[in-house]
């Protein structure tokens, strides 16, 4: 695998440790940090600030029997969880955010293919699949954009992103992404507000396509 | 160590032990964050069935019992509060051994004690501040406007963690 040089920014990592980023930015962070041990060791990092901080708080007095009721349950038998693994280009969160089913893709023309995971009024997270050598619809941002690539790399004016690599844009950029020719590139793509396409045909096509 | 009797030996008096240390401290947590009394107790319970099912996962040479519990913590109250499942990192292909390095562990907890001594010397309201942030009271526009988040005197005892947590990882990779 490719150098990763684009990673999670600190204050991302921080709110992810701490629960108060949205579901659809937790997907890609996770994603991010399946691929990427120097965010992973930068999260347990935080994790210990927050450890640290937990070992600092007041004791709050808990009702007599909860102490008893909590031993009692201890040989409950333990429900199932599925474990999802890596699958290809997918890492282990992305595979269980589709319950360990395949992409379900819909073309959006030009080669151009999604498959939305998850999509609410908190934001909407989905995996965009770019041949290469093509450009993906000029946008600009009403919100926050994380941007993984998974699989192939693709450019843009803020610079080049490659497996593992995390593009964060914001309500300011207008970008024009452009996959590097060779394999399809796959990003799982995340944002807390609709893209809008700047022409204006993409635009009329923005509701049909939920993108 | 209560943690490691209770993953090695499924040892419940130990495991007792961390439930009295750490309980009334996770309530706290809990609380912050707007669950009721009776919700609190409930999540507070939760985690810890967690730690005791999980307690496989547990390893010292990474990570200081705190850190983990925190982490478990923070996911369930979110579990509970939005009623999904977070999404959670790829576990890496780690097996507990049966003897852990000891002066790894040592590392772990000479660093938790650097930690808490830096976060023990900030100014009351930087202290708000981070607690505000690792305990989950940050909103939306905070995370994204990327100010007020003090990190600068406690960046140094994070970055040396890093390092060593950076080791342990490529330890893992290469084995």
């Amino acid at each position: 695998m490719t150098q990763i040089v684009h990673h999670v920014p600190e204050r991302l990592l921080v709110a992810y440790a701490a629960g108060t980023l949205p579901q659809a930015f937790s997907l890609v962070v996770a994603a991010h940090v399946s691929m990427c041990d120097e965010c992973r060791a930068a999260l347990e990092a935080h994790q210990a600030v927050g450890g640290a901080l937990l070992e600092d708080e007041p004791l709050i007095n808990l009702s007599g029997d909860m102490k008893a009721d909590l031993m009692a349950r201890l040989d409950d038998a333990v429900p199932d969880e599925p474990v999802y693994r890596r699958d290809g280009p997918f890492p282990a969160p992305v595979v269980a955010a589709m319950k360990g089913r395949g992409p379900r893709w819909t073309k959006l023309g030009g080669g151009v293919k999604q498959s939305i995971l998850s999509a609410d009024a908190t934001g909407s997270v989905r995996l965009l699949s770019i041949p290469g050598g093509q450009a993906v619809p000029d946008h600009t941002h009403g919100g926050l954009e994380l941007t993984l690539v998974l699989q192939g790399a693709f450019a843009d004016e803020t610079g080049r992103f490659g497996a593992g690599d995390l593009e964060v844009a914001n309500d300011d950029l207008e970008h024009k992404p452009i996959a590097e020719p060779g394999p399809d590139c796959i990003c799982l793509a995340a944002t807390d507000a609709p893209l809008r396409f700047r022409a204006l045909v993409p635009r009329l096509l923005q509701p049909l396509f939920r993108i | 160590m209560w943690m490691l009797a209770v993953r090695d030996n499924r040892d419940r008096v130990a495991f007792g032990r961390l439930f009295d240390h750490f309980a009334p401290r996770l309530k706290a947590v809990v609380l912050r964050s707007g669950s009721g009394d009776g919700q609190a107790e409930e999540i507070v319970q939760e985690v810890m069935l967690t730690v005791w099912r999980k307690a496989a996962q547990f390893d010292p040479e990474r990570a200081q019992v705190s850190s983990w519990i925190y982490q478990i913590a923070r996911n369930r109250q979110i579990d509970v509060l939005r009623k999904e499942n977070r999404p959670v990192p790829e576990e890496l292909g780690y097996e507990a051994e049966a003897e852990p390095d000891a002066s790894r562990v040592v590392a772990v907890e000479q660093e938790s004690g650097k930690l808490r001594a830096a976060l023990g010397a900030l100014t009351p309201e930087q202290r708000m501040v981070i607690e505000k942030a690792y305990f989950g009271e940050m909103t939306h526009q905070d995370i994204r406007d990327d100010t007020g988040l003090p990190l600068g005197t406690i960046k140094s005892r994070i970055r040396l963690g890093l390092e060593r947590l950076r080791h342990e990882l490529k330890g893992l990779r290469d084995e």
